[in-house]
C-alpha cells in the first residue's frame, strides 16, 4: 500500500515537471538561453567572477593613490589614458569614480548577483530534490536582464564624463544634479538604468526561489529536514522580495528629479553662487528609503554566505551542526530585524536623539543572533573530526571576519560613538570584514565545495590551501590597520590627506594596506587558474567526494537536464547525521531510511518506524 | 495487506504541502508591487509631517474612476464564475477591459484636470509632484494587467481553457482594484 501511495506521489511530481522541454545538441539552447538551473548558477558564478576581477582592479587603483600619493602612474596612461593628471596622478572625480563604482560592483554584482545567483540556482533543486527550477524562463530571464544590466554598468565605465561618482549609496543632491560633478551626468544616468534592470533580475530570481523551496519540495522534505543552506537562500530571497522595490521607488523618485525637474529630494541649493529653482524636498528622505533597502542588503550578501558556512563547517567536522533550530531561529531573527534598524546609518543626519537611542537599541539587539550563529559554528567544530579542505579554512576564515567585523558593528551601533567614528575608515574596516569579506569568503567556500558537482572534476587542494592563506593574512593586514586610521577620524572617500597634518603621521599605514592590497588580489590569480585549468584538466570527481549527506550528493557525477537520472529520492531524516553514535558509516545521507540504520537509531527515531508499521509492534530492528 | 509489505515499506514520509508555483510566484510578484508602492507612501507621509506641504482639493473623477475600478473587477469574478459558458465569460472579459480602458481615461483626465487648476508636476510644492506619482505608477500597473486580460481572452478564444492562467489573472485584477481603492482612500484622508 505504502509504496504505491509513494509512487503516485512521485508520479505526480514528474508530471509537473514536463513543463520544461529536453534541448539537445543546440549550443544555443543548452550553453546561451538555458533554462537549466545548473547552466544558469554557472552563468551567474562566470559573470560575477568577472565583475569580482574589474571590482578588485578597480580598488588597487584608488589604493596606489592612498598608499604612494607621490608615485607617477604614467605607466598606467595605456589604460587609464585621460583619467591620469599631467603629473601622472588619478585625477580627482576619477577617483570618486573609482570608489562608487567598486562599491557597486562588488556590493550588487558580486555579492548579491554572483552569490546568490550561483549558488540560490544551483543548490535549491539540487538540495529540495526538484528537478528544476518552478519557472526555468524566469530564471533564463533572471540572469539576461542581469547582464543587460552588467553590460550597461561596464559601458559606464568608459564614457567620457566617467561612471557615477556620489558613492555606492548615490546620496542626492550630488547625485542628483548633473552640474555638481563629471560622474552625475550620463554615468549617473547609466547607473540608475542598470540598477532598474538589476533590480528586475534580482527580484525575478527571488519569486522563483521561494515558489520553488516552498512547492517543489521532494517527498519526505518537510521545512524541519532543509539544509540550512536552503533556508538562508530562502530566506535571503524573501528579503530581497521586501526590499529591492524600495529602492527601485527611491532610484524613481531620483530619476524625477534628475530628468524631470521635480524637487523631492531637492531644495535650498545654491551652485557656482547661483540658486536653484528647487524648493521644498528632503534629501534625508532618500537617505530613509536607500537604507530601508540597503541594510536589508548586507544582510541579503551575508545570509548566502552563513548558509554555506553551516553545511560545510557540519560536513568537515564529521559533526551535526549545532543548535540546527537556533540557526533557522536566528536567521528568521535577522532577517526580520534586519528591516528596522536602518537608521543606524544616519545617526549623523540630525535625526532626533530619542529616535536615535531606538535604533540604537534595535541595532545592538540585531548582535543577538549574529552571535548565536558564531557560537553554534564554534560549538560546531569544538571537538570535531575535522577535515581541513580549503572550502573549510575558507568556511573557518569567514567565522572570524564575521566576528571580528560584528565586534566593530557594536561600536558603531551606539549613536553617541557613531558620531566620532561615522564615516571613517572604521565604517570602511567594519563592513569590509563583517560583510565585505566573509561573503567573499563564503562564496569562495561555496566554490571549492561545489565544484565537484558543477564541473564534475577536482580542484587542486594545495592551490586552495595558497590561495586561502594569502588572501586571509591580507585582508586582515588591509582592514586591520584602517581601524586605527579611523578611529584617529580619517574621513571616507577623500582622495588625499597629505595636506592635513594630522594624518601624514598614517602614511606608512596607508602604505602597507596598499601593499596587502596588491598582495591579496595577486592571490586571486592563483584561484583563477586553479579554478579555469581544472575545469578542463582535473581528475575526474566521484560523485560524493566530501562524504555528505544532502541530496545533490545523490545525483551522478555530473547531473545531466533533470538531476536525477530516474526516480527523485525520498527523505527521511535531517540533513546533519554525521558520526552518529552506533553507525557503521560517519554519516547517513538524508534518503537512508531508518529502517535500514537501526544500530545508530534514537528511540524517537524508531518509534516513528514502530508506528507506521500499524501496530505490528515489532519495529524495524529485525531487518 | 500481507506482512512483508508492511514490513518494508516501514516509513512513508509526507509530500511536502505546496501549491501552484505559478499562482504562488504571482502572490510574491503582488508582495513585492505592494512593497513599491508602500515605500512611495512611506516618503510621502514623511515629507507631510515635515511641513510646508500645500493641500489642496482632489478632483471628483477620481472618486468615480474607484467606482468603475471595482465595477471591472466585479466583471472579471463573474467571467471567472461563468468560465464554463465560453462566450459569456469572453463577454465578461471585454467588459472588464474596456471597463479598464474607461478607468485610465478617467485617472487621465483627473490628472489633466489638476493641471488645468494649476497643479503641476514639476516646479509646484512637493504635495503636488508626490501626488501625481501614484495615479501615474497604478496606471503602469494597469496597463500590464490589460495585456494580461487580452491573453487570457486570446486563450479562451482559442478554446484551451486555463484555469490557472484566468485566476492569475483575476488575483492580479483584484489586487490592483484595490490597490487603487487603498491609495485613494489614503490620498483623500491623508491631503
Ligand atoms: C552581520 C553583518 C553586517 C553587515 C553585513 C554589515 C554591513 C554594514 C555596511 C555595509 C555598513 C556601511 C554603510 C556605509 O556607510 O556605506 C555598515 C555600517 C554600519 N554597521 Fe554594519 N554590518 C553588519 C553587522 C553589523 C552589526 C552586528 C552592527 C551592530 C551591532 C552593525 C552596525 C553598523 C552601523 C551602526 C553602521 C553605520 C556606521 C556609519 O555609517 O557611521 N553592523 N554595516
Ligand atoms: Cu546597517
Amino acid at each position: 500500500m505504502a509504496t504505491l501511495d509513494v509512487h503516485h506521489h512521485i508520479e505526480t511530481h514528474d508530471h509537473d515537471d514536463h513543463g520544461h522541454e529536453h534541448h539537445h545538441g543546440n549550443f544555443w539552447t543548452t550553453y546561451i538561453f538555458s533554462e537549466d538551473h545548473k547552466v544558469i548558477a554557472k552563468q551567474f558564478l562566470l559573470t560575477g567572477m568577472a565583475w569580482a576581477l574589474i571590482g578588485g582592479i578597480l580598488s588597487v587603483l584608488f589604493r596606489l593613490q592612498l598608499g604612494f600619493p607621490e608615485a607617477n602612474l604614467s605607466w598606467l596612461k595605456p589604460i587609464l589614458g585621460g583619467w591620469l593628471t599631467a603629473e601622472g596622478k588619478i585625477d580627482p572625480d576619477f577617483y570618486l569614480a573609482l570608489v562608487t563604482m567598486h562599491g557597486t560592483i562588488m556590493v550588487f554584482f558580486v555579492l548579491t548577483a554572483g552569490l546568490s545567483g550561483t549558488f540560490s540556482n544551483f543548490l535549491i533543486p539540487l538540495q529540495i530534490g526538484a528537478r528544476d527550477m518552478a519557472s526555468g524562463f524566469m530564471n533564463m530571464l533572471s540572469y539576461w536582464f542581469f547582464f543587460l544590466s552588467s553590460v550597461i554598468m561596464f559601458i559606464s565605465l568608459f564614457i567620457s564624463t566617467g561612471p557615477a561618482a556620489g558613492g555606492w549609496v548615490i546620496y542626492p543632491p550630488l547625485s542628483a544634479l548633473p552640474q555638481a560633478i563629471p560622474g552625475s551626468g550620463l554615468g549617473m544616468t547609466l547607473w540608475l538604468v542598470s540598477m532598474a534592470l538589476f533590480i528586475v533580475s534580482s527580484l525575478l530570481g527571488s519569486i522563483n526561489y521561494i515558489t520553488t523551496v516552498i512547492n517543489m519540495r521532494t517527498v519526505g522534505m518537510s521545512f524541519a529536514k532543509l539544509p540550512l543552506t536552503i533556508w538562508a537562500f530562502f530566506l535571503t530571497a524573501v528579503i530581497g522580495i521586501l526590499s529591492f522595490p524600495v529602492l527601485f521607488g527611491a532610484a524613481l523618485l531620483l530619476i524625477f528629479d534628475r530628468s524631470f525637474g521635480t524637487s523631492f529630494y531637492l531644495s535650498d541649493i545654491y551652485i557656482g553662487g547661483e540658486a536653484l529653482p528647487n524648493q521644498g524636498g528632503s534629501p534625508i528622505l532618500f537617505q530613509h528609503l536607500f537604507w530601508f533597502l540597503g541594510h536589508p542588503e548586507v544582510y541579503i550578501v551575508l545570509l548566502p554566505a552563513l548558509g554555506i558556512t553551516s553545511e560545510i563547517i557540519a560536513t568537515n567536522s564529521r559533526k551535526p551542526i549545532f543548535g540546527y533550530k537556533a540557526m533557522v531561529g536566528s536567521m528568521l531573527g535577522i532577517a526580520i530585524l534586519s528591516f528596522v534598524v536602518w537608521a543606524h546609518h544616519m545617526f549623523v543626519t540630525g535625526m532626533n536623539p530619542f529616535l536615535g537611542s531606538v535604533f540604537t537599541l534595535l541595532t545592538l539587539i540585531i548582535a543577538v543572533p549574529s552571535a548565536v550563529k558564531i557560537f553554534n559554528y564554534v560549538t560546531t567544530l569544538w571537538k570535531g573530526n575535522i577535515r581541513f579542505t580549503p572550502a573549510m579554512l575558507f568556511s573557518i576564515g569567514l567565522v572570524s571576519f564575521f566576528l571580528t567585523g560584528g565586534i566593530t558593528g557594536l561600536f558603531l551601533g551606539n549613536s553617541a560613538v557613531d558620531i566620532q567614528l561615522h564615516d571613517t575608515y572604521f565604517v570602511v574596516a567594519h563592513f569590509h570584514l563583517v560583510m565585505g569579506s566573509a561573503s567573499f569568503f563564503g562564496m569562495m567556500a561555496g566554490v571549492y565545495h561545489w565544484f565537484p558537482k558543477m564541473f564534475g572534476r577536482m580542484m587542486d587542494e594545495k592551490l586552495g590551501y595558497l590561495h586561502f592563506w594569502l588572501t586571509f593574512i591580507g585582508v586582515y593586514l588591509v582592514f586591520f590597520p584602517m581601524h586605527y586610521i579611523g578611529i584617529a577620524g580619517f574621513p571616507r572617500r577623500y582622495y588625499s590627506w597629505t595636506a592635513f597634518e594630522t594624518f601624514s603621521g598614517f602614511a606608512d599605514l596607508n602604505m602597507l594596506v596598499s601593499v596587502a592590497a596588491i598582495i591579496t588580489l595577486a592571490a586571486q590569480f592563483v584561484f583563477l587558474f586553479n579554478f579555469i585549468y581544472h575545469i578542463f584538466r582535473g581528475k575526474l570527481a566521484p560523485a560524493n567526494p566530501w562524504n555528505s549527506t544532502t541530496l545533490e550528493w545523490t545525483t551522478p557525477r555530473l547531473p545531466g537536464h533533470g538531476n536525477w537520472p530516474g526516480e527523485i529520492p525520498t527523505v527521511y531524516r535531517w540533513p546533519y547525521d554525521y558520526s552518529k553514535p552506533g553507525s557503521k558509516e560517519d554519516f547517513i545521507p538524508q534518503h537512508i531510511p531508518f529502517s535500514e540504520t537501526p544500530e545508530s537509531n534514537l528511540p524517537n527515531e524508531n518509534d516513528q518506524i514502530k508506528l507506521d508499521l500499524g501496530g505490528a509492534g515489532v519495529g524495524g530492528n529485525k531487518h | 495487506m500481507n506482512e512483508a509489505v508492511d514490513f518494508k515499506i516501514v516509513e512513508a514520509p509526507a509530500k511536502p504541502i505546496s501549491m501552484n508555483p505559478k499562482k504562488f510566484g504571482m502572490w510574491l510578484f503582488i508582495a513585492s508591487v505592494t512593497m513599491l508602492f508602500m515605500a512611495l507612501m512611506s516618503a510621502y507621509i514623511v515629507r507631510r509631517a515635515e511641513g510646508n506641504w500645500v493641500f489642496y482639493e482632489l478632483p471628483n473623477i477620481f472618486g468615480y474612476s474607484t467606482i468603475l475600478v471595482i465595477l471591472s473587477s466585479v466583471c472579471l469574478q463573474l467571467a471567472y464564475f461563468y468560465r464554463v459558458n465560453v462566450t459569456r465569460a469572453n463577454n465578461l472579459i471585454v467588459a472588464t477591459f474596456l471597463l479598464g480602458i474607461v478607468f485610465l481615461a478617467m485617472q487621465s483626465l483627473g490628472m489633466y484636470q489638476l493641471l488645468k487648476e494649476g497643479h503641476h508636476f514639476t516646479g509646484g510644492n512637493v504635495s503636488e509632484s508626490f501626488f501625481f506619482i501614484f495615479p501615474w505608477l497604478h496606471g503602469l500597473h494597469i496597463i500590464g494587467g490589460l495585456v494580461y486580460l487580452i491573453i487570457v481572452f486570446i486563450t479562451l478564444r482559442k478554446g484551451s481553457f486555463n484555469k490557472v492562467q484566468m485566476e492569475m489573472c483575476t488575483t492580479y485584477w483584484h489586487f490592483l482594484g484595490l490597490l487603487w481603492l487603498y491609495l485613494f482612500v489614503f490620498l483623500t484622508l491623508l491631503r
